[in-house]
């Protein structure tokens, strides 16, 4: 499975590594805004199975590249992993396209449940 | 700390008590570290709390900035439970720890202040001497916080628009 970490502080991408690793077969590739993200996506055969995007982020912020995957990617499971927890926000980022949406600070374990539940969910559509 | 604490009457718990909560909500979630926060004070001076620093800025309905700063074996311990290895205070790995832990710390605290705002990536200074100027002319609200590894403080300098 390719998972695209898309986070402007590496340390947060370092953590979100560490946690996924747990999964099986998983390979991951690295952006630091949402354009640095659009380029690798574009250059990647194949795409990715997953993304994890920040909100917050330099040059593209995380709901604006959501947006633009999803007008020609419906299928790539995209998960929102930000300080963003306003309902408001919430319902942004859903109805822009993501397949669910995990509030930071987290636990490893509420990152990973969040990470299998969005992966049972697709399975079982 | 070393500065003089001015009590103040127009403290705003509305305004403190959500940064009170995401420091200790952060530190233990992320670090697993556990903090304590004392007292609020208004800062006296402009001058630098700490000597390591993470900045954030609010626009919106609130506007300002929150910062978080460390002394320096402070900053040095706390980045090496974030990160899960210690991190060379000269690199950029270092600055950017700092900068999440801040920017955790502002939007956690941010769903609780009411109204939308955004807010920045995170800026961070590390040196002596330093001060943060703020445009919107709001108090700065001290938090002075403890843990296993020494001090650090955040500080409030926010307004929020008056409906």
């Amino acid at each position: 499975m390719k998972i695209l970490l898309v986070d402007d502080s590496r340390t947060m991408r370092n953590i979100q590594k560490k946690v996924l690793s747990a999964l099986p077969g998983i390979e991951f590739a690295e952006a630091g805004d949402g354009s640095e993200a659009l380029t690798i996506v574009a250059a990647t055969s194949g795409g990715f199975d997953l993304m994890m995007v920040d909100w917050n982020m330099p040059v593209m912020d995380g709901l604006t590249f959501v947006k633009k995957v999803r007008e020609t990617d419906k299928k790539t499971l995209l998960i929102m992993a930000t300080t963003e927890a306003e309902k408001s926000r919430v319902l942004d980022a859903v109805r822009a396209g993501v397949n669910n949406y995990v509030v930071k600070p987290f636990t490893p374990e509420a990152l990973l449940e969040k990470v299998n539940q969005t992966l049972a969910k697709a399975k079982a559509a | 700390m070393t500065q003089t604490q001015t009590p103040n009457p127009v403290i705003n718990p509305k305004l403190i008590v959500p940064f009170m909560n995401a420091v200790r909500q952060v530190f233990k979630t992320m670090a697993g570290v556990e903090t304590t926060v004392q007292k609020p004070f208004i800062k006296p001076h402009p001058g630098a709390s700490y000597d390591v620093c993470g900045i954030i800025g609010f626009s919106g309905d609130i506007t300002g900035t929150v910062s978080v700063s460390f002394s320096d074996s402070a900053a040095q311990k706390l980045v090496e439970a974030f990160a899960g290895a210690p991190l060379d205070r000269s690199s950029p790995d270092f600055a950017d720890a700092i900068g999440e832990l801040a920017n955790m710390i502002a939007g956690s605290a941010k769903q609780h202040l009411g109204g939308l705002a955004s807010i920045s990536v995170p800026s961070v200074v590390i040196g002596k001497g330093y001060t943060i100027s703020n445009m919107t002319n709001s108090q700065c609200l001290v938090i002075p916080c403890g843990s296993p590894f020494g001090e650090f403080a955040v500080e409030v300098s926010i307004k929020q628009k008056t409906v």
